[in-house]
């Protein structure tokens, strides 16, 4: 808690901020991909980042809970680093257990879905809750047919990946990111992969979950949603971000010209 | 709809919409009526002429071994129970399985090290499979008999402890368990690329979504890769475990009284050689043909989340008649 309360302070981070960007840079060898990324995602919000692929939007996102090490700048997450602890100016690497109990607040659903295959609808939801929070196998059964019936799947709990559709299969996969009660969700590009009629009732959860108050970063190509359910929309470009703001406002009226270029692609 | 019946292959059934085809635009549900129509197969010489032929052959060898007297056929059936054979059958089944074990332990340890992020492990892990499987296995069993020549003791000093223990190589390194180390290095070197195959064969998506959730490399390792790699490891094993069945053999030439090396003792004596030949041939037939029993079970096991899983026959026919490929995939 002192950690937090120091960071806050050290960094200017304002109240109620669940992700906190300040010059975020990230390297694959000699290609640059994020330029120094500055964002603030408040708790409850949801912010939505579009942008060509190459932009670095999914590289950014993998940033944030440390799937990728940044190369420089300083990302937070409730107000703590999540791979390092910062002792006498310096980063330290944390202990392999620490990162993975920062993982575990934060909830990731990706664009191809990536459900563990050899596990029903079920197993995909109570194995990281009774192996990594060990959560007695009862109470992460229940509360796991309480997220498949939130996401209209209770049915399905039997069924393995396989059996499921596309739409269906992203569906589990957010039921199992909800399982570990994270406190920000984030989606790369969650509906890219789904045929054209699945969209929409994967959005609808997602629509649903915002509605709930959770915090949500979203990677999309989905204008439309970002439109009606952002609180900020972020447009990236080069490892940059060109252009953010309301999403109503940035849509009907963009000031960059690559914007407004992109947008005109998409919509 | 035109339905064409084949009244000979019940396989050819043959349906094609020919209401869509002649008048384009018309509703596909619109009934229409059904014509029956025979399908005269085409004529197969080829195949007439080759089953006729190995037919043939077929009965020709049967009709030699079977009255051939140097077969002796009743002199082998009184050898097949015989107690030696018996008690060399035991040893042999032994053998494999203490050998399968300790070669799928050593063999998961060398493929982590060669999937592992470390240049130092990976380095290790390949020389080991280079070595182990490149030198002849008959040649590593009679180096590890022959240790001794080059390993005396192994002592375990410790510094202000002294000598903890000490044994000589001689006393350890009975003909039995130079088998066990000789044959269960060599497999390991196989089982080793079998299990790397298996875990590479796990998409990486499947790590990142454990990691994402807070699972730790041990975990994911245990609860999600490797049970995934199983499906894919499990076709090539069975076939490993039935070569080392065999490959087992060798150990009569360091005096490991096996299988063979019972029979062989038997018709050194009494010159039956066939007879005995065809009763060991004849328990390794019948072991290895329960071992691709139980392998299909197994092989179902871990495939039961894949939705197409093929029935017994047509497993046995893919195993006995069709490619018996290394790494085939369930």
């Amino acid at each position: 808690m002192n950690e937090r309360a120091d960071n806050q302070l050290r960094f200017g981070v304002p109240d109620g901020t669940m992700v906190f960007s300040r010059g975020v840079r990230k390297s694959f060898g000699p290609l640059e991909v994020l330029k120094g990324i500055d964002l603030e995602v408040p708790s409850g919000s949801v912010a939505c980042i579009i942008g060509p692929s190459g932009s670095g939007k999914s590289t950014f996102l993998r940033c944030i809970n440390h799937l990728e090490k940044l190369s420089g700048g300083v990302l937070l997450v409730d107000s703590e680093f999540v791979g390092y602890d910062l002792r006498d100016g310096r980063l330290h690497e944390v202990s392999h257990r620490l990162l993975c109990r920062r993982r575990a607040e934060i909830g990731m659903v990706f664009q191809s879905f990536n459900l563990f295959s050899h596990m029903t609808a079920l197993e995909n939801l109570t194995e990281a809750p009774t192996r990594v929070r060990g959560t007695p196998a009862a109470e992460a059964k229940r509360e796991a047919m309480e997220l498949l019936a939130r996401v209209g799947l209770a049915e399905k709990a039997g069924a393995y990946p396989r059996e499921l559709s596309g739409g269906q299969q992203q569906r589990v996969a957010i039921a199992r990111a909800l399982a570990m009660k994270p406190k920000v969700l984030l989606f790369d590009e969650p509906t890219s992969a789904l045929d054209p009629e699945l969209v929409g009732e994967v959005l609808q959860v997602m629509r649903d979950l915002a509605e709930s108050g959770m915090t949500m970063v979203v990677v999309t190509h989905e204008v439309g949603f970002a439109r009606e359910v952002g609180d900020q929309l972020v447009f990236m470009d080069g490892g940059v971000i060109v252009e953010r703001g309301s999403p109503r406002d940035m849509i009907a009226s963009p000031q960059s010209p690559r914007t407004r270029e992109f947008l005109s692609r998409v919509l | 709809m035109v339905r064409l019946h084949s009244h000979r292959q019940a396989g050819t059934v043959i349906a094609m919409n020919a209401a869509a085809r002649t008048e384009p635009g018309a509703a596909v549900d619109q009934p229409s009526r059904t014509v029956d129509l025979t399908v005269v197969p085409r004529r197969r010489y080829g195949l007439w002429i080759g089953t006729l032929l190995t037919l043939l052959l077929a009965s020709v060898v049967t009709h030699a071994i079977a009255t051939n007297p140097a077969f002796a056929w009743d002199v082998a059936f009184g050898y097949i129970l015989h107690p030696s054979i018996l008690r060399g059958l035991g040893t042999t089944l032994l053998l494999t399985v203490l050998i399968m074990v300790v070669a799928i332990v050593v063999g998961t340890v060398i493929a982590i090290m060669r999937v592992s992020p470390s240049v130092v492990l990976q380095g290790f892990g390949s020389a080991y499979v280079w070595f182990f499987r490149g030198v002849p296995a008959l040649i590593q069993l009679i180096f590890w008999f022959n240790l001794a020549l080059i390993v005396r003791e192994f002592t375990l000093t410790l510094p202000g402890l002294g000598t903890v223990f000490s044994v000589r190589t001689n006393d350890v390194m009975s003909p039995f368990v130079a088998a066990v180390v000789a044959l269960s290095l060599c497999e390991a070197g196989y089982m080793a690329e079998i299990i790397r195959a298996g875990i590479k064969s796990v998409p990486h998506g499947q790590t990142e979504a454990a990691s994402s959730l807070g699972m730790t490399y041990g975990s994911i390792l245990r609860r999600i890769v490797l049970p995934q790699a199983m499906r894919f490891v499990v076709p090539p094993t069975g076939n490993e475990a039935i070569n080392l069945l065999k490959m087992t053999s060798l150990v009569t030439y360091i005096a490991v009284d096996d299988l063979f090396y019972a029979a062989q003792s038997i018709y050194a004596r009494t010159f039956e050689t066939i007879p005995l030949l065809m009763v060991v041939s004849f328990w390794y037939l019948l072991v290895v043909t329960l071992m691709s029993f139980g392998q299909y079970h197994i092989e179902r096991y871990y495939g039961r989340s894949d939705i197409q899983s093929e029935g017994m026959t047509a497993w046995l026919f893919r195993t006995t008649l069709g490619r018996h490929a290394r790494g085939a995939q369930p």
